[in-house]
């Protein structure tokens, strides 16, 4: 396959970025999209340029580092992270938008790759359950439902890619809030810290500068680990019943 | 220089902090014996954590909670990022929740037989032991494991073991506890007990009179070269499988942070010890730059096979069955496809050097469902084993429910590592060495779901404890700083070495290199080695580091946000390692566990293990770049487990 | 409370739903006094008349009224200054915009600012047309019925209210939904329930509406 590839160029956050245009050849059906970023950095290299910096790591959609809006989708074409997308998902001959995800909270660092350091700002004001190492009870102390259980996993899967902010036309995170809120408010290990957990969260969340929800559904359609929308509305009602009952 | 092979025997490394007594006592007994530090002058003390895996992770966490200065390192832009997020199947406890016989004592026994006798019993204890402590814990932090309809725990049977006791969360078990740890370090970042410095990598060790008192960081945004100090150093920094360039690790894992501590006077044991699992995703070409693992859950119902044939190439549904040749079945007729990863690795191999294997360059052997399904229902095989299928038909674009699935072994975990004592010191005193960065608790084998367990064990439990010991033992009254003569030399030798990565301006990209140094090494350090293939190896490395050094090209500059460089000064170290673990793999003229020595098997071509010659841990002192390192043993004492040659026929 | 519900963007998309639902909740009455044109001056006249006595004895003529003016005028300037703040919140945690460009979302979705401003001018129209007489050509106070034949009896009347009508028609559809998973209502389960709601709104306010101004031009309505 031969590409054209436009990549937005950016030396560092403050120099202002632009599109760059380059053409790879030689691609095969079988690479993934980053291996295809692979081939056109080995070139950019030896032909005595920079190579597009991209983040990325496991490369098997589960770290959440890779973080690409390919043709304004983020993460591309398939419902999946950039590292598990292939280029059989595109035709020989076709003209390839990659650009970093977009959100004032998301600032740029280099080229493709922007500082998430505001998701882990959101779980360090409440996305966890204060459990020092050597307290807890043993494990069948509290039995969980099933259901319960399982709706705490779909919401724990979260992987913190940010896909739900570039997709998002508000940069907004409350997919990535939610999941977490919801993750542990259904425990009931979690059930102690439940209304601090969602008002401080949803509290640093705007703290960042991330927009508010216009419920487009963009997020959750976005989602590569298709954590769905009605994760917003239950922390919403989260939300509204610790504001009416919470004790400070 | 005199020959790298002729290295020189030291004196044996003794473990002086494990105990006497019965085994199931020593825990508590260290316990009991470490100094303590008065929690009012924990907070006085400052340690580095390097790393936030499941280790690195709830080791910070639980520290900065006794109360302890946490200064905490990961390279990637977020803690919750580290590659432990990988792991698939689950994590073993002995809580016998099945009621099927389990006990620590047996999770112990099996630990020790899985791992062929080269684990110590002393730590393989402590981790059965620990194993339960680390569910309850999890637990509490809200990790969402799989649960029956009562609202108890789901336990599987994993590995090929006999009980029930793999705690698991669908097939992202590793993710689950990844965050978990990373949710209670964020607490403690929020408390300010820890200080996180992400997009920060390690780049050496500071050791001032003996002792581990900081490290040499990179900024990877600004491209600052900083130092840190403090009054312990541990390093979690997952292990070194990436030498072989191909692997299911994750891109940035590297081996830097335990080979320069290496370097600065870390012995590093059994290097050799790599495993290499046997249900990987096969690769399509050359352009390929990982590998991706499927649990190895897939082989309770999957049958493997290849033609009986020589370069058949028919498509799989047009070899009839007589012709198809499910050598696990045949060869091993007891375990059939269950056998241990090393041994089902080795014979995927065997058959693929035979010209027997399939898909792309013969690199592939079936792993057929038609059986599965014709047996349980397609809705049974999907409810099992539904999102390993899509994972695979996503990377492939092949349906596995009407087209065996390929796959073919790789390399994925590292036994070996960073020598350390029952207190995970390393031989440094000060700095510390946990999860798969030491070397400890898997001897030549690590058996399934025990990974996410000795992450955990290391550092929510063993590691809070006997770091005590050390801290109260070592009150730092002098200060160190940058102005150190000490501290001067290593942070000018980094600098160095960054200046010379980026003046060469050669005509070899970094990648071109690892893809290099990973072919020599998987081709003549992989699944199985000969005296003659190490040799070659041997003879070769030191060509590749001198050629790299010539020709390697590392665009832009190091006051950047630079990822060649990053890369390029990775390779630098796994150049060293590598030549280490051929070094020890050809020292170690035995077959044992994930170590195949082609000379040392069975008539009936197992491996073989020489106990009599063997049975110690090989832990190697580091002299200069490119010269012998000395060896030092540890020897293996088993009172509890005694020693058997493993048959699976 | 007031101050958390008021600081939070959760907090102001409630003071949005609710005012939004309080909002929907008088269209509904209105556009059912409005279908009583369609049986002749006497009974819309009548109508119009009772509002002005609604609540008496207890209540003075036209207080009832009024207290409805004031609720619905408090819930207008809540929502609209909440949707003003929040969108220019929105704008600006989104400053750069992708190079590659895709619609996004559904169209009642995209339209709701535009729509909503559309509304609120509509909204000054309407009154000064048929409630002051301001703009109305021939008003006159008590004839309700003969105001809205002479306003439907412009081409401008009818397409600015028919255009107001559409704007209002999608800005229910997604407001209402919406409104509900703001509320914590919504849910997997309940989903469809919900959406097929906000449609059957959307549409029966629509054609409740337009029907007046259609009747007016096909002369059904004299």
């Amino acid at each position: 396959m031969k590409l054209t590839l436009r990549v937005w160029r950016q030396q560092n956050a403050e120099t202002p970025g632009a599109m760059a245009t380059y053409e790879v050849d030689g691609i095969s059906q079988d690479m993934s999209f980053l291996e295809m970023l692979d081939t056109l950095n080995e070139e950019l290299i030896l032909a005595g340029d920079e190579p597009v910096a991209f983040d990325h790591d496991c490369r098997e959609g589960i770290c959440g580092a890779c973080s690409l809006v390919i043709n304004g989708d983020a993460h591309g074409p398939e419902r999946t992270t950039t590292c598990q997308l292939h280029m059989r998902s595109f035709a020989d001959g076709d003209t390839i938008d990659i650009e970093p995800w977009r959100a004032s909270a998301f600032p740029v660092v280099k080229d493709l790759v922007v500082d998430r350091s505001s998701f882990d700002r959101i779980i360090q004001s409440g996305g966890y359950i204060s459990a020092p190492t050597g307290t807890a009870p043993d494990a069948h102390a509290t039995p969980v439902p099933k259901p319960d259980a399982e709706l705490a996993f779909e919401n724990a899967e979260c992987i913190g890619c940010g896909a739900c902010v570039a997709a998002c036309p508000n940069g907004s995170a409350m997919l990535f809030t939610a999941a977490k809120v919801n993750h542990l408010n259904v425990l009931p290990q979690g059930a102690p810290e439940r209304e601090t957990r969602v008002l401080d969260m949803v509290a640093q969340m705007d703290e960042e500068g991330f927009g508010g929800c216009t419920l487009t559904g963009e997020c959750a359609t976005a989602c590569p680990k298709g954590i769905p929308l009605p994760s917003i509305a239950a922390m919403n009602k989260e939300w509204l019943r610790a504001t009416r009952k919470v004790r400070r | 220089m005199p020959d790298y092979t002729h290295y020189a025997t030291g004196e044996p490394v003794v473990d002086t902090k494990a105990p006497e007594g019965p085994v199931a006592e020593r825990w508590d007994t260290r316990r009991f014996q470490a100094k303590l530090v008065n929690p009012a002058n924990r907070r006085k003390h400052t340690v580095i954590v390097v790393g936030t895996g499941l280790a690195g992770g709830s080791a910070g966490a639980t520290l900065a909670e006794q109360g302890y200065h946490v200064v905490q390192f990961c390279f990637q832009d977020s803690p919750r990022r580290a590659h432990s997020v990988a792991a698939q199947g689950g994590i073993n406890a002995a809580k016998n929740y099945r009621n099927d016989g389990d006990s620590i004592h047996r999770l112990f026994y099996d630990t020790v037989k899985g791992g062929d006798f080269r684990a110590r019993e002393s730590n393989v204890h402590r981790l059965a032991q620990i194993s339960v402590e680390i569910i309850d814990q999890c637990v509490a932090q809200g990790v969402p494991f799989a649960r029956e309809y009562g609202g108890l725990l789901d336990n599987r049977s994993f590995g090929g073991v006999q009980v029930s006791r793999t705690f698991y969360a669908r097939g992202q078990t590793g993710q689950q506890l990844l965050l978990g740890a990373y949710q209670a370090l964020s607490r403690q970042i929020a408390t300010g007990g820890v200080e996180l410095h992400a997009r920060t990598e390690m780049l050496d060790l500071i050791v001032v009179d003996g002792k581990a008192r900081g490290i040499v960081a990179r900024d990877l945004v600004t491209g600052k070269i900083d130092t840190y100090f403090a009054d312990a150093v541990v390093l979690a920094t997952g292990g070194y499988g990436n030498v072989f360039y191909l692997s299911t690790n994750a891109m940035n894992s590297n081996a830097t942070a335990i080979w320069r501590a290496h370097r600065r006077g870390a012995y590093f044991a059994n290097p050799c010890f790599t495993q290499i699992h046997p249900t990987c995703i096969p690769r399509t070409g050359d352009h390929q730059s990982k590998l991706t693992l499927m649990s190895e859950s897939l082989r309770n119902d999957g049958r493997i096979w290849v033609p009986k044939a020589k370069g058949d190439d028919r498509p799989a549904d047009q070899i009839p069955e007589d012709e198809r040749d499910y050598y696990l079945e045949r060869i091993y007729p007891a375990f059939g496809n269950l056998v241990p990863r090393d041994i089902a690795s080795r014979a995927a191999k065997n058959v693929c050097d035979e010209g027997r294997g399939v898909g792309p360059g013969g690199q592939g052997v079936y792993l057929d469902f038609a059986e599965a399904i014709g047996r349980m229902g397609r809705k049974a095989v999907e409810a099992k084993y539904g999102n390993l299928f899509d994972m695979y038909q996503r990377i492939t674009d092949e349906d596995p429910y009407t087209v065996p699935m390929r796959i073919y072994p790789a390399v994925h975990y590292t036994m070996g590592g960073l020598w350390v004592d029952y207190d995970l010191s390393t031989t440094i005193p000060g700095l510390f060495a946990i999860g798969e960065a030491n070397f400890s608790d898997h001897g030549a084998n690590r058996l399934g779901a025990s990974a996410l367990m000795q992450g955990l064990a290391d550092g929510y439990f063993v590691l809070p404890s006997t770091i005590n010991d050390y801290l109260a033992r070592n009150p730092h009254t002098e200060k160190v700083d940058a102005h150190h003569p000490a501290v001067a030399e290593v942070v000018a030798e980094t600098e160095d070495r960054i200046n010379l990565l980026l003046s060469v301006d050669g005509d070899r990209t970094p990648d071109s290199f690892h893809r290099e140094i990973g072919e020599l090494m998987w081709e003549y350090c992989g699944m199985a080695r000969t005296e003659d293939g190490l040799r070659k190896a041997l003879a070769k490395i030191p060509e590749i580091r001198e050629e790299f050094w010539r020709r390697i090209k590392v665009p832009g500059t190091g006051e950047q946000f630079n990822q060649s460089l990053e890369k390029a000064n990775r390779i630098v170290d796994y150049l060293e390692l590598a030549e280490l673990m051929c070094l020890d793999a050809l020292h170690r003229a035995e077959s044992c566990g994930g170590h195949f020595r082609a000379e040392s098997q069975t008539p009936e071509g197992e491996a073989e293990r020489r106990d009599e010659e063997f049975s110690y841990a090989a832990a190697w002192e580091f002299t200069t770049t490119g010269a012998a390192p000395v060896l030092h043993k540890e020897d293996l004492v088993f009172e509890y487990v005694h020693p058997t040659q493993r048959s699976y026929a | 409370m007031t101050r958390t519900l008021w600081d939070s963007t959760v907090g102001k998309k409630t003071i949005m739903a609710v005012s939004g639902l309080i909002m929907l909740g008088y269209l509904v009455a209105h556009m059912v006094g409005n279908l009583k044109i369609f049986f002749g001056p006497g009974e819309f006249d009548g109508y119009a008349h009772w509002l002005r006595t609604m609540g008496e004895p207890i209540l003075h003529y036209e207080w009832a009224l009024w207290i409805v003016r004031v609720g619905l005028v408090a819930a207008v300037v809540l929502h609209g200054i909440s949707a003003y703040q929040l969108s220019r919140r929105d704008i600006r945690a989104r400053p750069a915009k992708y190079v590659h460009k895709r619609p996004r979302a559904s169209y009642a979705t995209r339209t709701m600012r535009w729509g909503g401003i559309i509304l609120v001018l509509f909204i000054i129209w309407h009154i000064l047309d048929l409630t002051t007489g301001t703009v109305h050509t021939s008003f006159e106070a008590g004839h309700p019925y003969q105001n809205v034949i002479d306003t439907f009896s412009t081409w401008y009347g009818n397409v600015i209210y028919i255009v107001a009508v559409l704007a209002m028609g999608l800005h229910v559809q997604h407001g209402f939904w919406s409104a509900a998973q703001t509320l914590g209502v919504g849910n997997a389960t309940r989903d469809r329930v919900l959406k097929t709601l906000a449609n059957v709104l959307a549409a029966v306010l629509t054609l409740g509406f337009i029907s007046v101004p259609v009747a007016v031009m096909t002369g059904v309505v004299s």
